[in-house]
């Protein structure tokens, strides 16, 4: 029951990042900022490490590059072959060419697709979900940051926000 | 962490703007009723399309003899239809995907809408194939599934089958693409709905999206990383369309140069017809500000040179077609005897609509003029449509054998199929401008004071690290530390209130200990976590369980958030089981 969040509104990108800074400089742990739009620089500002999503697409891309020679293979190499206008079919290399495009398909279809996924579930958003941002002028204009705190430093840390210009300080229920 | 922007660069939104400014003239169509002139042209709309579905199932319960084709040409409107609507589609992933490699940020007025009608018009195209079976309800048959009669697999030698798989991606790639973009934006809708109706679909439509910083964060590298998937993939799409005519023998179809000339040629007649809807929609909707004349003549210069690589094409094709000597080659459709021939008004309709008359757009003042652009973006549109019909139907009419020479002559049926996709075309995009963010908002919030024009004039005015806020009014704070206390004594008084109710619980069933605690998950509806909460409060025996009637339950269901009511009625007794065993 020691732990509670203040909640700072700001009316401008730029006031936040100062005020971000500023926050940091100070030592207090700023566990989120909820923001309508993409602010620049504001992950590295806030301190959180970079996204993985680009290895995961690199990876999906590699299963579905995969997936597509098997399919190939087995089809039309192993199971069925078939002599189609004189196009060799005896060795997968032989036929690889025709099979060029559809691995290319392949690759960016379960790349695109698993990528998209695992973004909705990391950030876990999907149909039904509610939302949590704590005011809904954040999607709108204004900017919230949410900063940690104990019952001892609560009037402490409340001024220094006050401090930093924010319009509002709320304490998060 | 300055804006800045070269002085020299125009403005990409105009008119003042500030970020409040933005949400509501991009909100206003949506929340506002529609006009009479919007109902007229949907209802348009929705009578072509109607029309339109009428001659499909016109054609499906009769027969594709129901359309012009004959022995000789077995492919033309159907196909042309096709090529085109596949064609068009491609200005949206060029904009959103390739714009966004090369940081263009006046894709982000135009980005949104590109889309859409990408969506819409790979829709339309994946119609025709499929009607074009002349058996649509065995259309699964192009998937890689065997056959009853054993595993006879699909022929992935076949273009055809290419074309199954690249467009298939491209449509469903697009559509993520798209949607994950609009999430922010249903997001802002939702939380300044008024109506209950209304911000329920946008709650479910933003998938609950909050704007913090880490999906943000996420959210740029998803993007950026969909973009890099998909420029390959809008290339490798009418590439392979291409070779739908290139890998086949027919004197005019089999050419090296059709893969890069077709991607030319579809991006070129998408920004066309996305000339054609934005001029439209900036008025409607009033969005000059965001769409402005800037954002034309830029999507002009694009329609340059992608047109000038058509027209180059069409040099060469001519030209290779006469330099050979090969007397088949005097029939294709880019050749001395196609524009002598009978199909000649088709052959000066190409040159005349793709090659002349976007050369005026080399002239700055026509570049900038929203009508003649108007115009041009149709003139444009009809000639694309017209390089189809003309690869596809004058090739085949004079091919190899004299004595199968034919003509074609399109049935009401044929137009009819186009009419209607024009129509499904609309009244997509037209229900789409009345209920979507037709504009990506959080894109251009983030490029506002870049170049936004009020931002532009601060910076000329004040230097280039002028601070570009006021600070706000605050709001007097609270005493948090008297907050805190407070809610600290009612946590104490609920505290002390479900000791009491433990106490006379453990009255009734007994005390027990975790030394031999029986195993509550064999319970219904008990898993590890409720098992944990029934610990907590002191109940750690079947025996205690068995003691237990409904009042027991009903303290339980004070004291644990989620208590499975229902399914506590049979406790008792199971408890009561258990306990023999």
């Amino acid at each position: 029951m020691s732990g509670y969040t203040l909640q700072a509104l700001y009316a401008d990108d730029d006031h936040l990042m100062k005020a971000v800074r500023e926050t940091r400089d100070q030592d207090h742990h700023i566990s989120e900022v909820y923001t309508p739009f993409p602010v620049h620089g504001l992950d590295k500002a806030a301190g959180i490490k970079e996204t993985r999503m680009a290895i995961t697409a690199f990876l999906y891309g590699l299963v579905g590059f995969g997936i597509a020679v098997w399919m190939m293979n087995f089809m039309m190499i192993e199971d069925w072959p078939r002599n189609i206008g004189g196009k060799p079919s005896f060795t997968f290399f032989q036929n690889m060419p025709a099979f060029v495009p559809i691995m290319f398909e392949l690759t960016v279809f379960f790349a695109a697709h698993l990528m998209v996924i695992t973004f909705y579930m990391r950030s876990k958003i999907w149909p039904f979900k509610q939302a949590e941002n704590p005011d809904p002028r954040t999607t709108d204009d204004h900017f919230v940051m949410e900063v940690e705190t104990d019952k001892e430093n609560i009037q402490d840390v409340a001024e220094f926000l006050h401090s930093t210009g924010a319009k509002e300080v709320d304490l998060k229920r | 962490m300055s804006h800045y922007e070269a002085p020299v660069r125009k403005p990409l939104v105009t008119g003042d703007k500030v970020y409040k400014d933005v949400t509501e003239d991009i909100v206003r169509p949506i929340e506002g009723r529609a006009n009479k002139t919007w109902w007229i042209v949907f209802s348009i709309a929705l009578v072509a399309f109607l029309w339109g579905l009428g001659c499909i199932i016109y054609t499906v319960s009769t027969g594709i003899g129901t359309w012009g084709l004959n022995n000789t040409i077995e492919w033309a409107w159907d196909i042309t239809n096709f090529v085109w609507w596949v064609g068009i589609g491609h200005a949206g992933t060029l904009i959103s995907a390739v714009l966004l490699l090369f940081r263009q940020r006046w894709r982000m007025a135009i980005n949104r809408s590109a889309e859409a009608m990408t969506i819409f018009a790979v829709v339309q195209a994946g119609l025709f194939p499929i009607i074009h079976m002349g058996r649509p309800w065995l259309a699964y048959w192009v998937l890689p599934i065997p056959n009853q009669f054993g595993s006879l697999w699909v022929n992935f030698n076949s273009p055809l089958l290419w074309d199954v798989f690249a467009i298939s991606t491209y449509l469903s790639v697009s559509l993520v693409f798209w949607y994950t973009g609009l999430l922010p934006d249903f997001a802002m809708i939702r939380d300044r709905a008024k109506k209950p109706f209304q911000k329920h679909i946008y709650s479910i439509l933003s998938f609950g999206w909050s704007g913090k910083m880490k999906d943000w964060q996420r959210f740029e590298e998803v993007s950026l990383v969909l973009a890099g998937l998909a420029t390959p993939l809008v290339l490798s799409v009418h590439t392979i369309v291409s070779f739908d005519f290139a890998t086949s023998v027919v004197p005019g179809w089999h050419s090296t140069i059709f893969p890069p000339y077709f991607v030319a040629g579809a991006i070129f007649s998408g920004f066309a017809m996305v000339q054609t809807l934005l001029i439209i929609m900036r008025k409607v909707s009033n969005l000059e500000n965001y769409i402005t004349v800037n954002h034309i003549e830029l999507m002009n210069k694009v329609i340059l040179v992608t047109g000038g690589i058509v027209g180059v094409a069409y040099i060469t094709e001519f030209f290779i077609a006469w330099y050979t000597g090969s007397p088949y080659e005097n029939y294709t459709y880019l050749s001395f005897g196609a524009a002598t021939g009978p199909y000649w008004w088709a052959f000066w309709a190409l040159i005349l609509c793709n090659m002349l008359v976007p050369l005026t757009l080399w002239v700055k003042k026509y570049r900038r003029n929203i009508i003649w652009t108007f115009i041009v973006s149709i003139i444009i549109n009809i000639g694309m449509w017209f390089e189809r019909f003309d690869i596809i139907v004058l090739d085949l009419s004079k091919g190899r054998t004299p004595s199968s020479w034919a003509m074609f002559s399109p049935t009401f049926v044929d137009v009819g199929i186009f009419v209607g996709t024009l129509g499904f075309f609309f009244v997509l995009f037209l229900l789409y401008a009345r209920s979507f963010p037709v504009i990506a908002q959080a894109e251009v919030k983030s490029i506002l004071k870049l170049s936004g024009d009020k931002y532009k004039k601060m910076r000329e005015e004040h230097g280039d690290d002028v601070q570009m806020y006021n600070l706000p009014e605050q709001r007097p704070l609270p005493d948090f530390k008297g907050m805190v206390e407070e809610l600290e004594q009612k946590n104490e008084e609920v505290r002390d209130e479900k000791g009491e109710l433990i106490e006379s619980l453990l009255l009734k069933i007994g005390d027990a200990s975790n030394d031999n605690a029986d195993d509550l998950k064999r319970l219904s509806g008990v898993g590890p976590a409720l098992e944990k909460k029934l610990n907590q409060i002191g109940v750690y025996k079947y025996q205690q369980i068995s003691k237990m009637s409904d009042k027991e339950f009903t303290i339980l269901n004070r004291l644990i958030d989620a208590f499975p009511k229902s399914k506590s009625r049979f406790w008792s007794g199971e408890a009561n089981i258990l306990n023999q065993i």
